[in-house]
């Protein structure tokens, strides 16, 4: 894209977009650590999390802010418009991911001071690696703005669901297995499930690189809907 | 969370069924005023227009937008044949004010400027009375009888949103408003013998913010009852009181289309690069 001929606009957009990869950064170690933590019984790693949580949200108000400046000095059109509205609902999905490894990081607490948890969870290291890998691959899709990539990135958001869905019949089988271990199962179900959640805020921010390339709405439609939708156009 | 919810099936929003509906403007269902066809333009070796081919919508606001020179003015001017006035201008092609061409050799040129009137980038009211400035047009048609005048300037100045500030002062000096004031003068003077299409040249480009806003407010009362086609220079202005809007550049058409469209996502790259102040 060729650059604008006012240069503070081209550095304001590029402040943004910057700022944006930065918490997308901050974001995903938050559910490294989250899962880490929840993996090897680290209380301490966990409540770091817990307590980092609140830079997430002043990033999200910050560049929020930022983008009403942006539409308020530069009313913004086309693909500069497309970008500014895009940062705006990708943000805001970026802030439930941190809240989100927050909860698993919770439960890794509670998991770990009551202790004996590592090596217990191999499905929950798997779901947690996953998940990460396509909050990753969903930011990089943003910064080369890739679609094809985001398409791809996407449709992984339905093998977290199985994934998930597989861990949550395990758990109800030691459950009924063994009454004893129904409270940590619990607090397992409760990371996984924010795990699952992860997944879906990762495909909405795939969804607004569609949205930003392409100019088109993608959201509420399915993967091969959405992959039809695109290959027909180009 | 697949199994858990395959009963429920997922589909893609269709706005159309939605109960809030749609606000979504499409060419295909409007009606067609005026027809550009294959139009071309010389002045003497010059070709400023290139081949231009577009519709102008009934009762809706349609913008020209592009950089200076890019012929829009030109354009506009074709529609009541301003460029006759000018020496060494050829035209091909066609253009059809409801299916009459109106570059035929038959064409009564002020029947035509009646039905398509003008405003033009600096107001440029007559040294009269505003009442006479706005009874100018309806006196040449040979109306004198008092109250039809009285009236239709009452009429006029109404549908220029400028009756409240001069019906004490009608018989003062035109040349006494502000600029804005002015310009919305002239817009009365145009309405007054009721073209069906109104053209405006920058008709805001002359004028403080306010004044700009009360012309653009204007511009959208006025399309409940005409057609109109306003070239301007404000990219924003255009995104503002358009339904329709069109670039140009150099000569040619590039991109024509609804406004809401061109303004979020153009097709063309031109476009792009001129709505967003990029180097082309």
């Amino acid at each position: 894209m060729s650059l604008h001929i006012s240069q503070q606009f081209n550095t304001d957009l590029e402040t943004v977009r910057n700022k944006v990869m930065t918490m997308g950064g901050l974001v995903e170690t938050h559910v490294q650590s989250a899962c880490l933590a929840l993996i090897e019984g680290d209380a301490v790693l966990a409540e770091r999390i817990v307590e980092n949580d609140f830079k997430v949200n002043a990033m999200e108000v910050s560049i929020d802010e930022q983008c009403t400046n942006i539409i308020a000095r530069r009313q913004p059109t086309a693909s500069d418009l497309r970008l500014v509205m895009m940062i705006v609902k990708t943000i805001t999905d970026l802030e439930r991911i941190g809240d989100e490894a927050e909860k698993v990081a919770r439960m890794a607490r509670e998991l770990a001071e009551e202790g004996g948890a590592s090596g217990n969870f191999p499905e929950i290291r798997h779901l947690g690696d996953h998940v990460r890998k396509m909050l990753h691959d969903a930011l990089d899709a943003f910064a080369r703005m890739d679609i094809e990539a985001a398409i791809l990135t996407a449709a992984e958001d339905q093998r977290i669901d199985q994934e998930y869905e597989s861990m949550v019949r395990q758990l109800i089988t030691r459950m009924m297995e063994d009454p004893r271990c129904i409270k940590r199962s619990i607090s397992v179900l409760w990371a996984a499930r924010a795990l699952e959640r992860i997944g879906d805020h990762s495909k909405n921010i795939c969804e607004y690189v569609i949205y930003l390339v392409k100019g088109k709405d993608v959201r509420h439609t399915t993967v091969e809907q959405l992959q039809k939708e695109l290959h027909d156009k180009q | 969370m697949n199994s858990q919810n395959a009963h429920i099936q997922t589909h893609a929003i269709d706005p159309s069924k939605l109960a809030f509906g749609t606000t979504t403007t499409r060419l295909e269902d409007e009606d067609i005023c005026l027809r550009v066809n294959n139009l071309q333009l010389f002045y003497g070796d010059k070709r400023a227009l290139n081949d231009v081919n577009m519709v102008i919508p009934r009762k809706r606001v349609t913008a020209f937008i592009g950089p200076s020179g890019c012929g829009k003015s030109t354009l506009l001017r074709c529609f009541n044949r301003m460029n006759d006035l000018v020496d060494g201008v050829r035209i091909e092609g066609e253009i059809q004010l409801d299916g009459e061409d109106i570059n035929d050799r038959n064409i009564d040129i002020s029947a035509l400027r009646r039905r398509v009137g003008m405003v033009f980038q600096r107001p440029n009211p007559f040294p009269k009375s505003i009442y006479e400035n706005v009874a100018y047009g309806l006196r040449l048609q040979g109306i004198n009888k008092r109250h039809i005048l009285d009236e239709s300037v009452e009429w006029a100045l109404k549908s220029a949103a400028l009756w409240n500030e001069v019906q004490d002062r009608l018989h003062e000096s035109a040349m006494g408003l502000s600029g804005g004031q002015q310009q919305r003068l002239v817009i009365a003077r145009a309405v007054a013998i009721k073209p069906e299409v109104l053209l405006l040249d920058e008709p805001a480009s002359a004028l403080d913010p306010i004044s700009t806003l009360k012309i653009e407010e204007l511009i959208y009362e006025l399309k409940s009852d005409y057609t109109i086609v306003i070239v301007t220079h404000n990219m924003q202005q255009a995104a503002r009181v358009s339904d329709y809007t069109a670039f140009m550049y150099m000569g040619d058409l590039i991109e024509f289309g609804a406004t809401d469209k061109l303004f979020t996502n153009p097709e063309k790259k031109q476009t792009e690069d001129y709505i967003t102040g990029r180097y082309g």
